[in-house]
């Protein structure tokens, strides 16, 4: 997975190392996800870093309302999830996110695409871009590792600076995506 | 939990009370100027109406306008980022149904300076009193008890309700306190100006100037 696009990369930082560390230089702390798989390395990658408050939650929307309620605190969150997950947050996105000003910051783990296995992903996946679309979300999607500290870096500080929401989308072809077991 | 051993632990055995005076009367208790996360419908209604003050209302106040069960991972949040600020999240039965995992979630941080205040009239008032689960057997002590908040309790009365707030604001929570509420309409409408609100309340925190 990850680390087959990464290994060919001697020497230079995995794609989850260069997100923690922009994430720790934006003063990022507080990390709520609901687990995926191709997220796996940069969740122990935050939970090994005392920097960060990491922990899962049992929706998605409760963790963009975690990280709501501690941007107002003071406190900057961002939300890891999969394209599934993401499926689950327009209401929030709108009725939370949008009209409240709150920058809100989302990073997607892309499944059902490029080699996808089950079909529930595959359609759910379709209704991703759409729907950023419609809410008028800030959105990238990250092919390639060189240009992942330019997207999340620029990206956040946009976020903060005109208090939207953005997303930042994990494709496979940067993290290898979840390959098909049999 | 053995000092929570005055306090019900079944639905039924409470009081019903009103959601306006029992909000008047938490709201006169907080002096700290704590966190005050108000969950959608009347609920949120009764908080504005709850809180205006000669002075105006008082800024630590959040109320959401949509995003229905939120209030406690809101509250959540705000304390996890402000850990020596109390924070209380006021919400209805039908919007805490929709979003149980939280008080799971809230359980395992231990957040010791959270408070959920759950006013439980049985329906869905804001829509037509549609019956929520409460009112056919789902009991949100006994919930939140198993998803490992010991700290839970109904209030039988008024007086319940002024003392276990009173314990909230001294001792380590997270608590979880029930209360029963009549079927009375809210006594205003919150103001629907959502930048507004979030201005007022992180000024309220200290977070801006």
């Amino acid at each position: 997975m990850a680390e087959a696009t990464d290994a060919s990369r001697v020497g230079s930082p995995a794609w989850h190392e260069i997100v923690r560390d922009v994430l720790r230089r934006h003063n990022v702390s507080l990390v709520t996800y609901v687990p995926d798989n191709v997220l796996r390395p940069l969740i122990e990658a935050v939970d090994a870093d005392p920097f960060f408050t990491a922990f899962a939650c049992t929706r998605e929307e409760e963790a963009l309302g975690i990280n709501a309620g501690a941007w107002m605190g003071g406190l900057r969150g961002i939300l890891l999830m999969q394209t599934s997950g993401f499926a689950t947050l327009p209401n929030v996105i709108a009725s939370l996110s949008v009209p409240f000003s709150i920058p809100t910051l989302m990073m997607v783990s892309e499944r059902g695409t490029l080699g996808e296995f089950n079909i529930g992903q595959s359609l759910v996946a379709r209704t991703m871009r759409p729907v950023l679309a419609a809410l008028a979300v800030e959105h990238h999607t990250m092919t390639r590792l060189d240009e992942v500290e330019f997207i999340v870096d620029r990206g956040i500080t946009q976020a903060v600076a005109t208090m939207a929401p953005v997303c930042f989308i994990l494709s496979p072809l940067l993290t290898g995506g979840k390959v098909f077991a049999k | 939990m053995a000092s929570l051993a005055n306090h019900p632990t079944s639905r039924d055995q409470a009081k019903v009370m009103n959601r306006f005076d029992i909000t008047r009367r938490m709201i006169g208790l907080l002096h700290h100027d704590e966190a005050v996360i108000g969950g959608i419908g009347y609920t949120n209604f009764d908080l504005w109406a709850a809180s205006e003050a000669p002075g105006g209302r008082r800024p630590q106040n959040f109320y959401m306008l949509g995003s229905m069960g939120l209030a406690v991972p809101i509250a959540l949040g705000v304390a996890i980022a402000q850990p020596r600020r109390k924070v209380f999240a006021l919400e209805g039965d039908g919007s805490i149904l929709m979003q149980l995992g939280s008080l799971s979630t809230v359980a395992a941080r231990a957040q010791n300076n959270l408070c959920i205040v759950i006013m439980d009239n049985g329906a869905y008032q804001i829509t037509g009193g549609q019956k929520t689960m409460t009112e056919q057997g789902a009991d949100i002590v006994g919930i939140a008890r198993a998803s490992g908040l010991a700290r839970s309790a109904w209030a039988a009365d008024e007086d319940a309700f002024v003392e276990l707030i009173g314990r909230s604001l001294t001792e380590d929570g997270p608590w979880l306190i029930g209360c029963r509420i009549d079927n009375q309409k809210p006594v205003d409408t919150t103001e629907r100006d959502p930048s507004r609100i979030r201005d007022n309340f992180m000024r309220g925190l200290g977070v801006r100037p």
